[in-house]
């Protein structure tokens, strides 16, 4: 990698209430790229993710130690405004977890909430093209004032995506965005992530291992809250350096 | 496999020894609110009368209507919401979506508990320290409604609380994702998704507002007056203060129908303050989507 990384980790560690849940973790996640992060539960990979938009900063006793720099500029410094990087790490979580609003209210929330839009005109534009984006402009654009629990589960997983998108972030974290899905739904997201990481650098937690195989360019295999391996998904999954990698991704313990 | 047999045997007759044992106590409640409402209903009844509703009492409170308390009992309890309504809501959602330390807020909430369980005379002697000594707003109106104001802060604040929790976190986590900030996220997502539970809460609290007497006794409820309130400093006439003064203070033996009455007015006022509550309770269920 030549390019200077979207995302360097640095020597960070993070605990809850003292009790340590990520050891000395190294990273660098290339711009416009899917790093799909896998592992045994518990093992850190979700506090990692939700490090990146500091979403833990929500939990009591929440520590850190080391650097997580987004281009170049630590999330943890001081003189972080927690809602403008919140804004530019956007997130998808594990269970799609819509607004109970309509569906254009929905998309159209981080727009109102950050003032993005000038006009109704404008706002209405972007909800369309953000829709589109995630592919299910064609699905519901004949019903936008229904509500969001109206739609399929697979549907309402897009819409967090359009919904998350419309605010145009830098990067996105998506926590098991397909762990509550059918295999139908959850092909169409992964086709929709391939499609994403053109705009978007994109980091993923799966417990699915060929989930990662099938979208993620880098993959980082965790394991009791440390990072054990991180390479290109091609060679994680043919050549896997370590003997404790090879063995949980041939499914000897998970 | 051997499952046909005797089912009088002994664990049998121990567990419908236990289930009559629940039927009665179930039944000796019922029964008792039962003869309390009926007992209330049949004296009191003879004396309501529309002129009841609308007419001031008259000849030393035998005869005549109990309006000013009805419209006392109504204006203190209003009083009574503007006070804790925004200031107990608001302590809720500090409670629940700002506090950072749990020790602190665990610290908070045995005392409001607490303070839920004092006696209402206790607030009685704090509204007449505080309200009407120390702030001098008199024995009025005003005094009164804050007193009753205090005395249903804590389930205020608790109800809004637990009405706060219903709101799944997944809202909260996908708003404060977005880039809102925690105040955002609370008058966008939190409060439109809670609304209802605060409201029940609060309309049941005005119910118990307004069956209290002793914490407006000595800071705004009056004995008798041919006046109605004209400002906050007015002193006011109250439901059930008046049947306290017609209980203890009357020798014409038609007072103690109208005490009845009165009481039975008080009930029905608490009756559908009550069912407004549940009623707001089921229309929000049946459009909740989550």
């Amino acid at each position: 990698m030549s390019e200077e990384p979207k995302i360097t980790v640095r020597n960070f560690n993070a605990y809850y209430s003292g009790k340590m849940a990520l050891k000395d973790v190294n990273i660098d996640i290339p711009e416009n790229k899917i790093m799909a992060m896998i592992g045994p539960s518990g093992c850190g990979k979700s506090t990692f993710l939700r490090s990146l938009n500091r979403m833990n900063d929500l939990i009591e006793g929440f520590t850190v130690t080391g650097g997580m720099m987004i281009d170049g500029k630590n999330i943890y410094d001081k003189d972080v405004d927690v809602t403008k990087l919140r804004r530019n790490v956007g997130m998808v979580f594990q269970k799609p977890n819509p607004f109970p609003k309509t569906i254009f209210e929905n998309i159209a929330y981080g727009l109102k909430i950050n003032k993005l839009c000038k006009s109704r005109d404008e706002l209405s534009g972007k909800v369309e093209e953000s829709l589109k984006e995630a592919g299910l402009w064609e699905e519901v654009k004949d019903e936008l004032n229904k509500s969001a629990f109206a739609l399929s589960g697979g549907q309402q997983q897009r819409l967090c995506i359009a919904r998350a998108m419309v605010v145009r972030p830098e990067i996105i974290l998506m926590d098991e965005p397909t762990a509550s899905l059918d295999p139908i739904s959850t092909a169409k997201i992964e086709e929709l992530i391939q499609e994403l990481k053109k705009s978007y650098t994109i980091v993923i937690v799966t417990h699915n291992m060929q989930q990662a195989a099938r979208v993620a360019d880098r993959t980082a295999f965790f394991m009791l809250g440390e990072m054990v391996e991180y390479s290109d998904t091609s060679v994680m999954f043919t050549k896997p350096e370590k003997k404790i990698t090879e063995e949980y991704i041939t499914g000897r313990f998970g | 496999m051997e499952i046909t047999g005797n089912k009088k045997g002994k664990r049998e007759f121990q567990q419908s020894l236990g289930f009559v044992a629940l039927q009665m106590c179930l039944l000796a409640v019922i029964i008792s609110l039962g003869v309390l409402l009926v007992f209330i209903f049949v004296k009191g009844i003879g004396v309501i009368n529309p002129d009841f509703f609308i007419k001031f009492p008259e000849d030393g409170m035998s005869s005549g209507g109990i309006f000013p308390a009805i419209l006392g009992t109504l204006l203190l309890s209003l009083v009574a919401v503007f006070f804790a309504v925004p200031m107990g809501v608001l302590t809720a959602v500090w409670l629940v979506e700002y506090s950072t330390s749990y020790k602190m807020v665990r610290i908070l909430r045995i005392g409001i508990n607490s303070l839920a369980g004092v006696p209402s005379i206790v607030f009685g002697l704090f509204g007449l320290a505080f309200f009407v000594k120390f702030m001098g707003f008199g024995p009025s109106l005003l005094s009164g409604g804050l007193s009753l104001g205090v005395l249903i802060l804590p389930t205020v604040i608790r109800t809004s609380e637990e009405a706060l929790l219903t709101v799944p976190v997944s809202f909260k986590e996908a708003s404060l994702g977005l880039g809102a900030t925690r105040w955002e996220t609370v008058y966008r997502i939190i409060l439109p998704n809670s609304i209802s539970g605060i409201l029940t809460g609060i309309i049941l609290s005005v119910g118990r507002a307004a069956g209290e007497t002793a914490p407006i006794l000595m800071t705004g409820a009056t004995f008798f007056t041919m006046r109605l309130p004209n400002s906050l400093f007015s002193e006011v006439m109250a439901l059930p203060y008046h049947i306290y003064a017609l209980m203890t203070e009357g020798t014409h033996p038609n007072q103690l129908a109208i005490a009845y009455g009165t009481a039975v007015v008080l009930m029905m006022l608490v009756l559908v303050i009550n069912s407004i509550a549940i009623y707001i309770r089921i229309m929000a269920r049946r459009a909740r989507q989550w």
